[in-house]
């Protein structure tokens, strides 16, 4: 082991921490109300409108379908686009965030989809409106669920952010290829992948006891 | 208060349409428990959801307290469903929210004050008898105590109305009891009008004051309860009653031959319906007395419907043509349901 191998592995981890955390919020941000759209608008739902829900199930599962490390170099002129550069950190979280947010849409539509339509029938017995009901009923139900599903989410971001980080994204993935492959140091590699697989037991182990917690049933 | 006018639903399946309802017309009063029974997919559920909207009926009006929510937008459609609570079979509690926070719910959606919600909960959790469980989560609780939840939930924005579809039939005798019992305490408590779904008579008899009998999406029969009980027209009708009050003959009769006419040592087969205050009357006792006739008692039977007592009996009268005759009169001028069922021998039962 080295003296530079420390502060080259913090600076990565730090890098892939900040690409997973934030293209996480965002994709939460934009993943879940995609996942309330998807479950509300199909047949017998609260929302019921089959046009809206056959265009965006049609194109959340064209972006599904692309494989990651296509998805990101297809969308470069996009990401340029966003970002002003289609190199460096932040770049690399805009196919992050595209990959994920239909991702997410289609979990959270699945755990929509698991709650007894009885419990919404009681909300509209009591006067609630379909935002209430969205609100109050859905995603509190969904919770439990949703957390489980957001931690999987987190934790394929940490395996596609070394992918972008090898094409000029930083992180621990960059570092792994640039140190440990292209310049023979197979110290970095093997404290790169225990790095990557301890973070993926804390963010499981956090995920399964935060959902155990929120889980009543 | 509740107005059904041909009501008719037809819903769209992928095996084609389906007449759940056809031509439904049903009025129900202030303050009363109405009970709709029939069989399994009959069309109850498909009713009651009809009175909230639930289901939209595809022909028809439901008029509450005097206005058409038929013809009301979704806004004022909600705002109407505030006055009408509702209780379902199973439940439908929110599995990730405590007893005191799903009783809260419905004060939440109309942005109730906070410390107004907790007064309107404690108090309710008190009507229910679920003071000790505010903090629980529906899993930890028994059915019972679930549906105990659901009615106080049902309660919280003081409806004028209380729908309940199969309240009880998820659950054990006793607790069904008991939650009749409690239904039947806010209606009174409250002057809730309530409207009962169910396939079991037991729940009619226990506290309903009226009935309707719903068959194939139609209204076979309807009525004040004890009418119902006592004179059922239709077969469905009396099915649903036989399974309560068995029309069976003791069995020393039942594969014995029951003439029209009498024989040779025959007697008198009748059976007799009290109701009410007549059911405590001495009645057979003073026809003895009164009459040169004797009477066999062959089978008895003390009930109540909705608190009112309910007997009937089995009996055999012996005697002249002519006393039976006066006797028989005798017993049509007492509030006495009277059904004769024909001669036998004297001698078939055994042990008189
Ligand atoms: N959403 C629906 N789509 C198609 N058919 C339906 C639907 N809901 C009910 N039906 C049909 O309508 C008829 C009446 O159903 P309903 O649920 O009202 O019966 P029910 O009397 O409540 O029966 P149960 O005692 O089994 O609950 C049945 O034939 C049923 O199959
Ligand atoms: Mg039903």
């Amino acid at each position: 082991m080295s003296a530079d191998m420390l502060p080259l592995i913090t600076k990565a981890l730090g890098e892939t921490v900040y690409m997973v955390a934030v293209s996480m919020i965002i994709s939460s941000l934009l993943g879940i109300p995609l996942g309330v759209l998807l479950h509300t608008t199909s047949k017998g739902q609260i929302l019921e409108c089959l046009p809206i829900n056959r265009v965006v199930g049609a194109i959340v599962n064209a972006i599904r379908s692309i494989p990651f490390i296509i998805l990101m170099v297809a969308i470069i002129p996009l990401t340029r686009l966003i970002v002003g550069s289609a190199i460096g950190t932040t770049a690399a979280m805009v196919p992050l965030v595209l990959a994920s947010v239909p991702f997410i849409g289609r979990q959270v539509e699945t755990s929509l989809r698991e709650i007894p339509y009885g419990i919404v029938e009681a909300a509209q017995s009591m006067g609630a409106t379909p935002l209430q009901i969205i609100r109050k009923v859905f995603l509190p139900e969904a919770m439990p669920n949703i957390v489980a599903q957001l931690t999987t989410v987190i934790i394929s971001l940490i395996g596609e952010s070394a992918m972008a980080g090898a094409i000029g994204g930083g992180g621990l993935g960059d570092l792994a290829i640039r140190y440990g492959y292209q310049r023979f140091r197979p110290d970095i590699m093997i404290a790169t992948v225990i790095v990557l697989i301890i973070m993926v037991q804390i963010v499981q182990f956090a995920g399964n006891k935060l959902a155990k917690h929120l889980d009543k049933r | 208060m509740i107005d059904l006018s041909h009501i008719e639903k037809i819903y769209d399946s992928a095996a084609g349409p389906v007449h759940a309802l056809k031509d439904i017309s049903l009025h129900i009063n202030k303050g009363e428990i109405y009970g709709i029974i029939g069989l399994s997919g009959a069309g109850k559920s498909t009713l009651v959801r009809c009175i909230n909207l639930l289901e939209r009926p595809t022909k028809g009006t439901v008029t509450i307290e005097g206005k058409n929510i038929t013809a009301m937008n979704n806004s004022e459609l909600r705002e109407a469903r505030k006055g009408i609570g509702m209780i379902f079979q199973h439940f439908n509690l929110l599995s990730t929210s405590t007893v005191f926070d799903n009783i809260a719910f419905p004060l939440q959606l109309s942005n109730t004050p906070k410390d107004a919600i907790n007064s309107r909960v404690t108090e309710l959790l008190d009507m229910v008898g679920l003071s000790d469980k505010a903090d629980q989560y529906p899993s930890q609780l028994s059915g019972g105590q679930k549906q105990r939840v659901g009615i106080a939930r049902a309660l919280a924005s003081n409806p004028h109305i209380l729908l309940c579809d199969e309240a009880t039939s998820a659950l054990d005798p006793q607790t069904t009891k008991s939650i009749l019992q409690l239904i039947k305490d806010i209606n009174r408590k409250l002057k809730l009008t309530v409207v009962v779904i169910t396939h079991e008579m037991q729940v009619i008899k226990e506290i309903c004051d009226k009935v309707a009998v719903i068959d194939k999406g139609v209204i076979a029969e309807q009525g004040d309860v004890l009418d119902v009980f006592i004179t059922p027209q239709q077969p469905i009708t009396k099915d649903f009653i036989s399974v309560l009050l068995s029309n069976e003959l003791p069995v020393d009769f039942r594969n014995i031959e029951i003439k029209d006419e009498p024989f040779e040592d025959s007697i008198l087969l009748m059976r007799l319906t009290f109701i009410g205050e007549t059911a405590n009357d001495p009645i057979i006792s003073s026809l003895v007395k009164k009459y040169d006739v004797s009477a066999d008692l062959f089978f008895g039977s003390l009930d109540d419907i909705k608190g009112a007592p309910f007997g009937r009996l089995i009996i055999g009268l012996d005697g002249s043509q002519d006393d039976i005759h006066s006797a028989m009169d005798y017993l049509r001028e007492q509030k006495v349901k009277m059904e004769v069922i024909g001669y036998v021998s004297r001698h078939a039962s055994s042990h008189h």
